[in-house]
């Protein structure tokens, strides 16, 4: 599908930006991004969503369960965005990342916890010596609504209390009103703020409203440089779903053929069961394929999911079911 | 057509008609270059009528096949004004098939014209068909899931259709105007003891806005001129109302080579009873699409 | 286990359905006249599990006098079940519908032990969609005057119904819900190969209290059908199966005053076009001829697609058919299951070869069968024209043929350059397209940005050589009535 856009565009402009690949020229212009995402085949929302749904009915037993048990733990950022939150609560959580399950050393860390800006030296410190990261919010989340200024300097703070992973949401006021380079030259200029942070782009997909806009701002987020595709901030009332995963998935698989680089996805927000969090590792499995199946190119951006999952793991190991007082409240 | 003597009361030697097949919205003698003696009632000669081949109905389906697109592609309503304009033309020459119609059934002048009004009649029912009929039996479906579904009445394609052997106009006007009506088109076997109306209807149609090749009439032997239609593998569908009971047999297992469409010989005592909808919805295909509709829903990502 | 030759690092373990619940007897007989008895001449044949050979059952076959006895049970009960009020006659069919709701899981399991399809489309699709024809039809018994035949449409009487092997105990419903609700008594031949559901049918209308007489289930072979369609007191004759056998059955009831509808053969086009949402366009390409194993008589067995698109399409298509996995059909994660019998692999396999000899490009993904049963790997035929057989001709299996074309008109023309004309498929974006296509193609379902999608209340048939006559909805009605 792809290659045809990119050779159209890369006719239609003179411009090049530094994006190192093959559609970089796509974003010489307001008007050649807006032709290259409207350029995108379309989604056909009732197919995409009967697609997620079957792929939902896979059954994931024994064996495969327990890998994609701990498979899930080791992708989840674990999360706290509250107004509340306080370094001791921060610290506790980092305790829980590092040891998800004190009764069980054997289960995996959490790839992440995921913090606000200003939280981010106590989680790091909190973290220390072990492989989770610290992500941390910025760009003046979850609205987005301040100058670029205030969003760099966040991004830039950030950075430079230690995180390892800036999580950004996009201008999804700018992306509806069709200022798509405005979107994009945000996140390029993000992207430059991060230095060696890994950058995770978030969409804010119940915003947006409809499945081709999601799948221009994937394609939108992919070119500006993104390392990452989120879906949502946790704050607004439709969060990840599989169907939106899906076509995100699709985008990232997309991309690569096009372009070979290599993009994560992040679905964040409403997903609370082990149930569910093994549904979206089976559309990883098939549809980005399993060079996806892995913390570094697929997470959860989720708070309560990790105590299911490991009632379900403790379950897996004993036979028995578990309770919740047999998992930490963090 | 003719008078008894062949002269008029000024004693005038009157023009005598050659009747022609109608095909492709042309006039051809038989390609065979035959004819058979056409008489009334009381075996008086009246007429020399075309003695059609298998290849005249060769040459038949092609014609309606070409017609097909253009027929069953225009409006419905366009159809109901050329099927309109049947009827006015049939009533400028309402005379000559009461005469032909008289002459053909035995008929008093007065019995003859009570069918051949009925049969423009018929004309102007039909015309009002066109662009109703896929309202009555077609329509949206409710199906369980996030899907538009409808289903609409499409024409079947070619059908011959063996005109009734008794009734030579109201019969025959009664068999033709639903299978046109619903956008088939047709090659007709006309009565084959009475076929000058038919021979004399093709006239009228071609004069009514009717494209070319929408109707084609064939004179002869109906057994012979059937078997070939029948067996035709581009006939879609054949009206056996003509047929007795052993040839409807015979055409009914050839048309099984394509699976045509059958309408068997219903019994008809009274022609000019009113008809219903069952002619039309015979040659009928129901065609159903799907598509998808999304949701409203708050799922957020609905569209 | 998944198609592709590299070991997954996610290996679904197997998740087999039980198939403790359901109970198979080591034999049945006829179901005629409200009991299970012997065929006349004591003659029996085995049904097998295609997935592994194994016999299932043994099962009296139908005979002549069989035949007989059924149609002259199914005409005494007419009297009686024809002039019940419509009321009744749905309550009937609700329980019915109910007691296929309630015991769906053993009727899943027992279709795909003797048919081969994978336990996800049983359960997900054959069998809701079994119960929700016999609730649809079951509303109609006592509404037949606002059906649009006029009032009080009467009934047929017998209805000989022969149904094929590939959706038994779906098409069983297609045929004797609309049959009953419409006062009519049937005698159904199920397909040789699948009699078991039907059986089970009998015993769900034991348990609904259906009169005896008003349906009789007569398994056996094509012999037992003919000797149905064939018989004098026969009112109405309804097959579902190949486009030879239903010219044979049109030539039968020739002459006769027997009403006829035939849901014979198709060979799809699934038109997808430049602008077409192009993941879910390969979701319906995969749906529309590896549903089923392709065992499905509205495949889109032809891929037209847009030439531009061509690779691009291709490349996404054989990525996907590489994640399809098949393997045991009581395995929730098979997508691909068994061929329904040796007869039916045969004809693929011969097909297939006579694909490659005619110079079509053969592709199918890395792919281990099973050492038992019968299997076909997922297969897709590239450098198809018009002219090759395997475009031509139904191959009823897991085989997509690939053709290309320019221009709207190119895909309508190539569409249409079939003798049949069932099923259809259009893949675009641009609406005003969808409406014009499909307003051109000959074929009775049309399928835009969809596939193989089914609805009690959606006519089913086909346009020319795959059939005449509707199932389903409204129109499904008219086959059953004196109108």
């Amino acid at each position: 599908m792809y290659t045809r856009y990119a050779r159209r565009y890369a006719r239609l402009v003179t411009m090049s930006t530094a994006a190192p690949h093959a559609l970089a020229d796509a974003a010489a212009s307001d008007s050649t991004l807006r032709r290259f995402l409207h350029g995108l085949p379309g989604v056909d929302a009732v197919g995409l969503e009967a697609r997620a749904a079957s792929l939902g009915t896979r059954s994931i037993k024994t064996t495969a369960k327990a890998y994609a048990i701990d498979l899930a733990i080791s992708m989840v950022d674990l999360t706290t965005l509250e107004g509340a939150d306080t370094p001791g609560k921060v610290r506790a959580l980092g305790a829980k990342a590092v040891h998800p399950d004190p009764t069980d050393r054997t289960t995996p860390a959490t790839a992440a916890v995921c913090v606000y800006p200003d939280m981010v030296a106590t989680a790091k410190a909190a973290v220390a010596g072990s492989s989770v990261k610290v992500a941390s919010v910025a760009t003046a989340f979850p609205a987005g609504r301040a100058p670029l200024s205030v969003k760099l300097a966040d991004v830039r703070e950030a950075v430079a209390a230690g995180a390892d992973e800036i999580d950004m949401v996009i201008d999804r006021g700018a992306f509806l009103s069709g200022h798509y380079l405005k979107v994009y030259e945000e996140i390029v200029a993000v992207k430059e703020a991060c230095g060696a942070a890994r950058l995770k782009v978030i969409f804010e997909t119940g915003e947006l409203s409809t499945y081709d806009n999601i799948r221009r701002a994937s394609w939108l987020g992919m070119l500006a440089g993104a390392d990452f595709i989120k879906t949502s901030t946790g704050k607004v009332a439709v969060n990840a779903t599989p169907a939106n995963t899906l076509l995100m998935l699709e985008a990232v698989r997309d991309f690569r053929a096009q372009t070979g680089v290599q993009v994560g996805v992040k679905p964040a927000g409403g997903i609370r069961t082990s149930k569910d969090a093994i549904k979206f590792l089976v559309l990883v499995n098939e549809t980005a394929g399993e060079d996806w199946l892995d913390n570094h190119w697929f997470r959860f951006g989720a708070s309560s999911l990790l105590n299911d999952l490991l009632m379900q793991r403790q379950k897996l190991a004993t036979g028995r079911y578990s309770g919740p007082d047999y998992v930490t409240v963090d | 057509m003719s008078d008894k003597t062949g002269k008029t009361e000024q004693n005038r030697l009157s023009v005598f008609k050659t009747y022609k097949l109608y095909v492709g919205g042309k006039f051809p003698r038989s390609e065979s270059g035959r004819v058979y003696e056409v008489t009334d009632s009381q075996g008086n000669w009246l007429a020399n009528a075309p003695l059609s081949s298998r290849k005249d109905a060769r040459d038949a389906v092609v014609a309606a096949r070409k017609a097909f697109g253009g027929w069953s592609g225009a409006t419905a309503y366009n159809r109901g004004q050329v099927l309109y304009r049947v009827a006015e033309m049939l009533e400028g020459r309402r005379g000559q098939f009461v005469h032909e119609v008289a002459d053909a059934e035995g008929l008093s002048k007065s019995k003859a014209a009570a069918q051949v009004d009925a049969a423009i009649d018929r004309w102007v029912w039909y015309a009002g068909w066109t662009d109703k009929i896929a309202q009555v039996v077609g329509g949206g479906n409710p199906v369980a899931g996030p899907y538009f579904n409808l289903s609409s009445p499409e024409p079947t394609g070619v059908v011959a259709v063996l005109a009734p052997q008794e009734s030579s106009f109201l019969g025959l006007v009664s068999v033709i105007a639903p299978v046109i009506a619903t956008g088939n088109t047709a090659v007709v076997v006309a009565s084959e003891r009475s076929p000058l109306p038919a021979l004399s209807l093709g006239e009228v149609l071609a004069t009514s806005d009717v494209p070319g090749g929408v109707v084609n009439v064939l004179s002869g032997r109906t057994a012979e001129i059937a078997a070939p239609l029948a067996a035709h593998q581009d006939v879609n569908a054949i009206d056996l109302a003509g047929a007795d009971e052993i040839l409807a047999k015979e055409l009914e297992i050839a048309a099984a080579d394509n699976l045509k469409r059958v309408l068997r010989p219903q019994p008809v005592d009274d022609w000019s009873a009113t008809p219903g909808i069952d002619r039309m919805t015979a040659f009928l295909e129901t065609k159903t699409v799907w598509h998808p509709t999304g949701s409203l829903g708050a799922s957020g990502s609905a569209y | 286990m998944t198609m592709e030759n590299v070991s997954s690092a996610f290996e679904y373990a197997p998740a087999p359905e039980s198939r403790a619940i359901v109970d198979i007897a080591p034999s049945y007989g006829l179901f005629v006249d409200g009991e299970f008895t012997e065929a006349a001449d004591g003659k029996v044949f085995k049904t097998v599990s295609p997935s592994s050979e194994e016999v299932l059952s043994e099962v009296a076959q139908a005979g002549e006098a069989d035949v007989d006895r059924a149609v002259q049970a199914a005409r005494r009960a007419f009297e009686k079940w024809s002039a019940l009020p419509g009321a009744e006659r749905a309550k009937y069919l609700f329980r019915i519908a109910r007691i296929i709701q309630e015991r769906s899981r053993e009727l899943a399991v027992l279709e795909t032990l003797d048919n081969g399809k994978p336990i996800r489309e049983t359960r997900d699709a054959d069998l809701p969609l079994v119960a929700a024809h016999f609730f649809y039809y079951a509303g109609w018994a006592d509404k037949l005057d606002h059906a649009g035949f006029g009032a009080n449409p009467r009934p047929l009487g017998v209805a000989g119904q022969v149904i094929p092997w590939n959706f038994p105990l779906l098409m069983l419903a297609w045929k004797i819900a609309p049959a009953l609700a419409t006062g009519n008594t049937v005698v159904l031949k199920p397909a040789e190969t699948t009699p078991l559901t039907a059986l089970f049918f009998a015993d769900i209308c034991r348990q609904a209290g259906l009169p005896k007489g008003v349906v009789n289930i007569l398994p056996g072979y094509g012999d037992t059908g003919a000797a149905l369609v064939a018989h004098p007191d026969v009112n109405k004759v309804a097959f579902t199966g190949s486009t030879a056998v239903g010219k044979q059955i049109a030539r039968t009831v020739a002459g006769t005053r027997k009403k006829l509808t035939l849901e014979l053969g198709g060979k799809g086009a699934n038109i997808v076009f430049d602008d077409a949402p192009i993941d879910q366009a390969v979701e319906g390409i995969v749906n529309g001829i590896f549903f089923n194993q392709g065992q499905v008589c509205c495949a889109g067995s032809r891929l037209l697609v847009q030439e531009s698109i061509q690779d691009e399409l291709l490349d996404s298509l054989k990525r996907r058919l590489s994640t399809l996995r098949l393997g045991d059909p009581l395995d929730k994660n098979t997508d691909i299951g068994a061929i329904n019998s040796e007869e039916q692999l045969s004809r693929i396999t011969s097909l297939v070869e006579q694909g490659e000899s005619e110079g079509a490009e053969r592709w199918s993904p890395a792919c281990e069968l099973p050492s038992a049963g019968y299997w076909f790997a997922p297969t897709l035929f590239t450098n198809v024209t018009q002219a090759h057989t395997i475009a031509r001709d139904e191959i009823f299996g897991p085989v997509l043929s690939v053709l290309t074309f320019r221009t709207p008109d190119e895909a309508v023309a190539k569409a249409n350059n079939t003798q049949y004309g069932l099923s259809a498929g259009i893949w675009t974006e641009k609406g005003s397209r969808i409406l014009a296509v499909a307003n051109k193609l000959r074929a009775g379902v049309v399928w835009s940005n969809t596939f193989n999608k089914f609805d009690p209340t959606s006519p089913f048939g086909g346009y020319k050589e795959s059939g005449f006559g509707r199932e389903g909805g409204r129109h499904g009605l008219e086959a059953y009535l004196d109108v």
